[in-house]
This record gives structure tokens, C-alpha cells and sequence, in this order.
């Protein structure tokens, strides 16, 4: 009875106890709030929508030819990236398009990225073929820039300015009028 | 003569039958072999549906991928980390349990413990305080004994 007096009244003891408590709490409110946080953030960025102003993500394309290409360092050119995928049919419509599109203004200083999104190789180069495309075309190596760029699905087209900033984005497929007008306007600005 | 020419015929049948079964085999691997590695693969353009029974065009590719190179002679590791490496770790049905992917490893466990440790501590702290609660009517009790028995003696005493 004695012994059980003096543990709850000793000063001594209440105070190494109420320190310990405090880090033991602290800790545990610590991580409680890191993994609220984790998955706020996580929540949040699945809100957002493709990325559509500022500057371009930089990544670094290696094609299906072996050939390498950075986005920075082509900073004072026009360029039109544009997502897709042999399984996806919205972009056999727009295939065309940019074809025409990239013939046209490759003279012009104009670079055109094709980005191949969680495809097979095999099926991509036979997408390649089959419409006929000659502008260099590589695949998304681990999805790295569909998730830097936040695509929701392909086909996507992003025209990025001659500063490095996003000057167009079109969801689904683009149309050759449209990024014909695009291109112009921004060649001549 | 003729025994052993039926023998030699039998035998010779047998060993074609077995290598051609064998050869045929390495051509086109079953769908049961293919849906074994497919199972533990997640395509991210459908996400949460295992590529085995995703029904999608993409799926149809990556299946057919698989069934490549399982006729090219890859081994299940190579093929899940060929896939793990281009299309990212988020294709794996089991991430590997190193650096960052830990993390997701941890925390459901850790979440548990904690939420074990709170509601222990809570429980903890409820049966203290109805403890100390008692244990102070008793300890009064007992001064009052105490006291009672200290002025008995100290009359006694005197």
C-alpha cells in the first residue's frame, strides 16, 4: 500500500513518465499524419487532369529505332507530342492527321513525338507501318511520362511553345485542321 | 527377325511421339501456362483486373507477349521482369519488397498496430483511472483505520 502511495505521488517518476508518454503519443500522431498526408496527396493528384499550362515536363524519348530524344533540349522548337497505343481505335482516326501534319511542317522546325503508351512492341511497330508514320515514335519506358504529363488515356496531343511552356492540349482525336491552325499561329507569333 | 524390326518400330514411334509432343509443346505454350504468369500481372489501362481475365485489346496483346516468349524459351521471373521494366513495378501483382515499395508493405501492418496499440491505451487508461478511483476510497478507508488505531494506542500509551 505504501509502495503503491509513493509511485502515483513521486515527483521523480511523474516526471520521466509524462515526457515519455508525450514522444510515445508525438510518434504515433507523427506517423498517423504522414499517412493521412501520403494518401491526400495521392487523392489530390488523381483529381487533377492532364497537364495543360506551364512548363512541359521534361523527359527523354528513346525510340523504337534506338534514337534519343530530350525535350529540353530542344527548347526553341515547336513540338507536338502525341500519346497512343496500337490497341487504341480513336487513334487510328488522328494517325493520318499527324502524319500529314509532321510532312509538312518538318520544314518548318517543327519536331512531332510519337509516345507509344503500354503497348507491345510488335503490335507497335505494325501500327507504325500499317499508317505509314515516319516521325520518330519511341515507347513510354515504366509509364514515366504518361504519369508526368497525367494522361487520362490515349490518344492525347500536347503542343509545347517554343519556350518550353504548354500551348495546346487535345484529349482524344486531333483533328488536321485544328493543329494545322495551332501550328501556325504559334509559328507566327 | 521380326521381333526385333517391331521392337525397333515400336521404339522409334515412341521416341517421336514423345519429342514431338515436346517440340510442340515449345511452339505454342497452353493457355494454362500463359494465364499462370498473366495472373500475377495488372495492365494499367484496366486497372484492378488481373491481365488473365481482362478482356480488353491490350490484355489480348500482353497475353500474347507472354505466350512469345514463354515459346522463346523465357522462364516466368525473366518475363515478369521484362514487363516490371517497361511498363513499371505497378504491373506486378506483388511488388518487390525493397526501397520505397516497402512502404507499402508496412502500412497496412503498422496501421493495425497502432490502431491495436490506441485502443489498448485507451482501454488501459479507462481501467486505471476506475483502479486509482477504487484504490483511493480503500486508501481513505484504511487512513481512517489508521487514524483510529494510532489514537487507540496513543490513549493506551498515555
Amino acid at each position: 500500500m505504501t509502495q503503491t502511495t509513493l509511485r502515483n505521488t513521486s515527483p521523480k517518476l511523474d516526471k520521466e513518465r509524462i515526457p515519455r508518454m508525450f514522444w510515445g503519443k508525438l510518434l504515433v500522431w507523427g506517423l498517423f499524419t504522414a499517412l493521412m498526408l501520403l494518401l491526400g496527396i495521392k487523392l489530390y493528384q488523381t483529381t487533377l487532369g492532364p497537364v495543360s499550362r506551364g512548363t512541359a515536363p521534361d523527359f527523354t524519348l528513346t525510340t523504337f529505332g534506338g534514337d534519343s530524344y530530350t525535350l529540353s533540349d530542344h527548347k526553341g522548337q515547336l513540338i507536338v507530342i502525341n500519346f497512343w497505343a496500337s490497341w487504341c481505335g480513336p487513334c487510328e482516326l488522328e494517325a493520318d492527321a499527324l502524319e500529314q501534319a509532321w510532312r509538312q511542317y518538318r520544314n518548318h522546325g517543327v519536331m512531332f513525338l510519337g509516345i507509344n503508351y503500354v503497348d507491345t512492341e510488335n503490335e507497335a511497330l505494325a501500327y507504325l507501318k500499317k499508317w505509314g508514320v515516319t516521325y520518330p515514335n519511341g515507347p513510354d519506358i515504366r509509364t514515366s511520362i504518361s504519369q508526368d504529363y497525367r494522361i487520362k488515356g490515349v490518344p492525347e496531343t500536347y503542343i509545347i511553345a517554343q519556350d518550353g511552356t504548354i500551348a495546346g492540349t487535345v484529349i482524344g482525336p486531333i483533328e488536321y485542321n485544328n493543329l494545322t491552325n495551332a501550328l501556325d499561329l504559334l509559328l507566327n507569333q | 527377325m521380326f521381333r526385333l524390326l517391331a521392337s525397333t518400330g515400336i521404339t522409334s514411334l515412341l521416341i517421336f511421339y514423345c519429342f514431338g509432343e515436346v517440340s510442340a509443346q515449345d511452339a505454342q505454350p497452353s493457355d494454362d501456362e500463359v494465364n499462370t504468369i498473366a495472373k500475377q500481372l495488372y495492365c494499367p489501362v484496366c486497372e484492378n483486373v488481373p491481365l488473365d481475365v481482362c478482356g480488353t485489346k491490350a490484355c489480348a496483346q500482353w497475353r500474347d507477349d507472354i505466350s512469345d516468349k514463354l515459346a522463346d524459351g523465357w522462364n516466368e521471373e525473366q518475363i515478369k521482369q521484362y514487363f516490371s521494366d517497361r511498363y513499371g513495378i505497378r504491373v506486378l501483382a506483388h511488388p518487390p519488397t525493397q526501397g520505397f515499395n516497402m512502404l507499402f508493405w508496412l502500412l497496412p501492418p503498422v496501421s493495425i498496430i497502432i490502431a491495436w496499440f490506441l485502443v489498448l491505451r485507451t482501454n488501459h487508461n479507462i481501467f486505471r483511472k476506475k483502479h486509482m478511483y477504487k484504490q483511493s476510497i480503500a486508501k481513505q478507508v484504511r487512513a481512517e483505520e489508521y487514524i483510529g488505531q494510532l489514537e487507540n494506542d496513543l490513549e493506551q500509551w498515555r
